[in-house]
């Protein structure tokens, strides 16, 4: 099952690569993986994505516990949660075929936010299924090129992943 | 407060820090630090001959006192030469710091001169490393390093130092942090008590249980409560090689080591038993043997460890207990002393009648030999009765390494000191040193092979230079056995590139070119007296060549891919 697992983690040189690292040396695999600094400037948060059947999933969240730079860290698959990626993508649109893609990106709910004489640059943001969904109603002929940040998420509710 | 440079706060931290002793090897990157060394007499620095010696003397020092081993290499080579000690600690969780110098900050990324990224190459088998950025950070970061090295499931800890980082002329405000606490790392103290309480149930209740302990119960000094809990109970116990002296080894309750060359009961034991009670042990493959699905088929496995990672992770735990390992067998002993709920002195005794029964089968009987030969094995039981069971052993790694776990019994924690989880030939003889250096009175033996022998033979001149009086007992088979045996056994008996007597070295002779003493053994009939004579030499170091059977196997060996009851029993007899 895929899981989606969030670690707060120090803002160290060398804490990422640890991190990175503890997966290769054991043989399991990232699938998307987001960094960034939140607001208090000395934690990062790192959300990956990952595929394992349980056993496999907790030995994943005892080993990043064990790295000396993870504070804390949620398998937020566990529970309810809020879960999304952001897609910038470039399409081929010229003639009646920018209409069409103008629609599709409607119904997606994605926004044109670049766009010359035979392109749209089009941001979409949603599930991994959704940004998935809007390649294939695109259809892949006319994709120019993606950009996915990779899975961001947050539970759902009051609880909180802090110090 | 006094103004120190980087380099004198670092030697500073460590003394503070209660360190009498490093071992090092100096170079361009470390040569302030090393003027810092020189200008002080709180801290000995011990001068190896190259740089796996040195934390392999450090880990021998750790394993026998529990005391953290320090080390000091340069940047490049010597950080790379210190890679498989520091992943050998790391593998046996042995608490050590290693200090590495690094080039100046400013060429860092340059492909400087002896830069290696040190942090990088040692992510892998550390527990936790740090590069210094400034010379005010060195005590916090030497507080850290310790404090991280030595708690919790213990393990090696880096810190690179930028040489700018030590510079004489930068001089700062020194203090020792008298306390550390980091939001990111805690360490399980106490088990939770439901559990434990679940666990002594289970334990009371059962009819075959066996207590398997591993390396984890002498790391957590709970070497005296598990005694304890075993001799009250009167259970079975069986250690791993990590685990021997936790136990004593002469008590009739231990059933000797399992694993793949464990003893024929010990093994049997675990594959019939309805509770094992595993401690500080982490059901690795050399135990387990390779396929899970057939270990301990019967057993309700109750778990404790430290490390929470290690629970479930090859065999699942039905009561997992993490903690240290002192805090939970003293919450169990108390439980089991004030419970109503008794041992079943029944099955007990059924149980054991049965395992007396596997006993009788005498597993390590030393085959016969012939034309006064000797078997590798007796000359193990012969360095026991010279040494009354009282040395320190420290092993290379090999068969020699299996015969001395199996035939010398060891009655307290500390004494048997060995590669187990990395297997890295070439321990030996530094970890002796360690030992001796830890110990000065004690006797310090090396067993070692002429192959594992030869991969350090450099700290020969180390010896020499502190004067230390290590026995050194080498089981000469003229080959790499342990390769050979597998080759025996698996390769049709095709010996690729695992003989090589014609290019073995006189290694009496050896030992004398350094000063040293050399003793050649080479019949049965001279073995224990020449032995005494060996030890009797109070303050050399003695070299004892001993010429035995190169055809010997080691046996009881699991068979591959099969339960713990499968094993195959001598050349010609297998379960
Ligand atoms: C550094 C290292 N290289 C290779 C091995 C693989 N290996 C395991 S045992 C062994 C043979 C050891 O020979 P020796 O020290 O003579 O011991 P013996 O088995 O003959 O008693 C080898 C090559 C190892 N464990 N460590
Ligand atoms: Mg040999």
């Amino acid at each position: 099952m895929r899981h989606i697992i969030s670690v707060l983690l120090e803002n160290e040189p060398g804490a990422l690569s640890r991190v990175v690292g503890l997966f290769s040396q054991r043989n399991y695999n990232i699938e998307s993986l987001t960094v960034a600094p939140t607001e208090d400037h000395s934690l990062s948060r790192l959300t990956l994505t990952t595929v394992g059947d349980d056993r496999k999933i907790e030995q994943i969240t005892k080993h990043l516990n064990k790295l000396v730079d993870v504070v804390k860290l949620v398998d937020l698959t566990e529970g309810a949660h809020v879960e999304r990626e952001l897609m910038l993508i470039k399409v081929k649109a010229s003639g009646a075929q920018r209409a069409e893609i103008k629609r599709t990106a409607d119904i997606f709910r994605g926004q044109v936010v670049d766009m010359t004489q035979n392109t749209f640059t089009i941001q979409l943001a949603g599930t991994s299924d959704k940004l998935d969904g809007f390649i294939s109603a695109i259809g892949p002929a006319s994709v120019m090129e993606v950009v996915r940040t990779g899975v961001s998420g947050i539970s759902r509710g009051e609880k909180v992943l802090g110090l | 407060m006094d103004l120190l440079s980087g380099g004198e706060m670092l030697i500073r931290a460590l003394h503070d820090e209660g360190v009498d002793i490093i071992f090092g090897y100096p170079g361009g990157a470390v040569l302030h630090i090393y003027d810092a060394i020189f200008n002080q007499d709180k801290v000995e620095h011990i001068l190896v001959r190259h740089e796996q010696a040195a934390t392999h003397a450090a880990d021998g020092y750790a394993r026998a006192t529990g005391k953290p081993g320090v080390v000091l290499v340069t940047s490049g080579p010597g950080a790379t030469n210190a890679i498989t000690g520091i992943a050998t600690a790391y593998m046996d969780s042995i608490p050590m710091v290693v200090i590495s110098g690094q080039v100046e900050s400013k060429l860092i990324g340059s492909d400087g001169f002896q830069e290696t990224d040190m942090v990088g190459i040692s992510r892998p088998v550390v527990k936790h490393s740090f590069m210094a950025q400034d010379p005010a950070e060195i005590p916090m970061l030497v507080k850290k390093a310790f404090h991280i090295a030595t708690t919790g499931r213990p393990g090696p800890v880096v810190i690179d130092i930028p040489k700018d980082v030590t510079d004489p002329k930068v001089k700062l405000p020194y203090q020792y942090p008298r306390s550390v606490k980091m939001r990111s790392y805690s360490v399980p103290a106490k088990g939770h008590s439901g559990q434990i309480k679940k666990a002594v149930e289970i334990l009371l209740a059962a009819k075959r249980p066996v207590i398997y302990s591993g390396g984890g119960v002498i790391q957590g000094e709970g070497s005296a409560l598990l005694t304890r809990l075993t001799k009250k109970l009167g259970y079975p116990i069986t250690n791993t090689l990590m685990g021997l002296g936790a136990f004593p080894g002469t008590h009739k309750q231990f059933l000797g080591m399992l694993g793949m060359h464990g003893t024929y009961e010990a093994n049997m034991a675990m594959h019939y038993a309805d509770v094992v009670l595993g401690i500080g042990a982490r059901f690795d493959d050399r135990v387990t043997n390779s396929d899970v699905s057939k270990f301990c088929p019967d057993a309700k496995i109750l778990h404790i460890d430290i490390d929470p990672a290690s629970i479930s992770k090859t065999v699942t735990a039905d009561v997992p207990i993490v903690g240290s390992v002192s805090a939970v067998l003293k919450e169990m002993l108390e439980l089991i002393e004030s419970s109503e709920q008794k041992v079943d002195k029944k099955s007990l005794g059924v149980w054991w009648k049965q395992i007396d029964q596997w006993r009788e089968r005498n597993c390590l009987q030393i085959p016969e030999s012939t034309g006064g030969i000797i078997k590798p094995q007796s000359v193990i039981r012969t360095l026991y009765e010279v040494t009354k069971g009282d040395a320190y052993i420290c092993s290379d790694v090999g068969q020699h390494q299996m015969f001395a776990a199996q035939h010398y019994p060891f009655d307290k924690p500390r004494r048997w000191i060995n590669s187990g989880g990395l297997g890295t030939m070439g321990f030996g003889l530094p970890a002796a040193m360690g030992v001796q250096f830890a110990f000065p009175k004690a006797t310090s033996v090396c067993v070692t092979g002429e192959g594992s022998f030869q991969m350090n033979l450099q700290e020969y001149a180390t010896c020499m230079q502190y004067q230390l009086p290590i026995k050194i007992v080498c089981l000469n088979n003229q080959a790499l056995g342990m390769v050979k045996q597998w080759q025996d056994m698996q390769y049709g008996g095709r010996y690729s590139h695992s003989t090589y007597a014609e290019s073995l070295p006189d290694f009496a002779k050896l030992a004398e070119a350094y000063g040293h003493v050399g003793i050649k053994i080479e019949k049965m009939s001279e073995l224990k007296k020449k032995m005494e004579q060996a030890f009797a030499l109070k303050d050399k170091l003695v070299f004892v060549d001993v010429l035995v059977d190169p055809e010997e196997h080691v046996y009881p060996m699991a068979i591959k891919g099969g339960a713990m009851k499968d094993m195959v029993l001598s050349k010609t007899e297998r379960t």
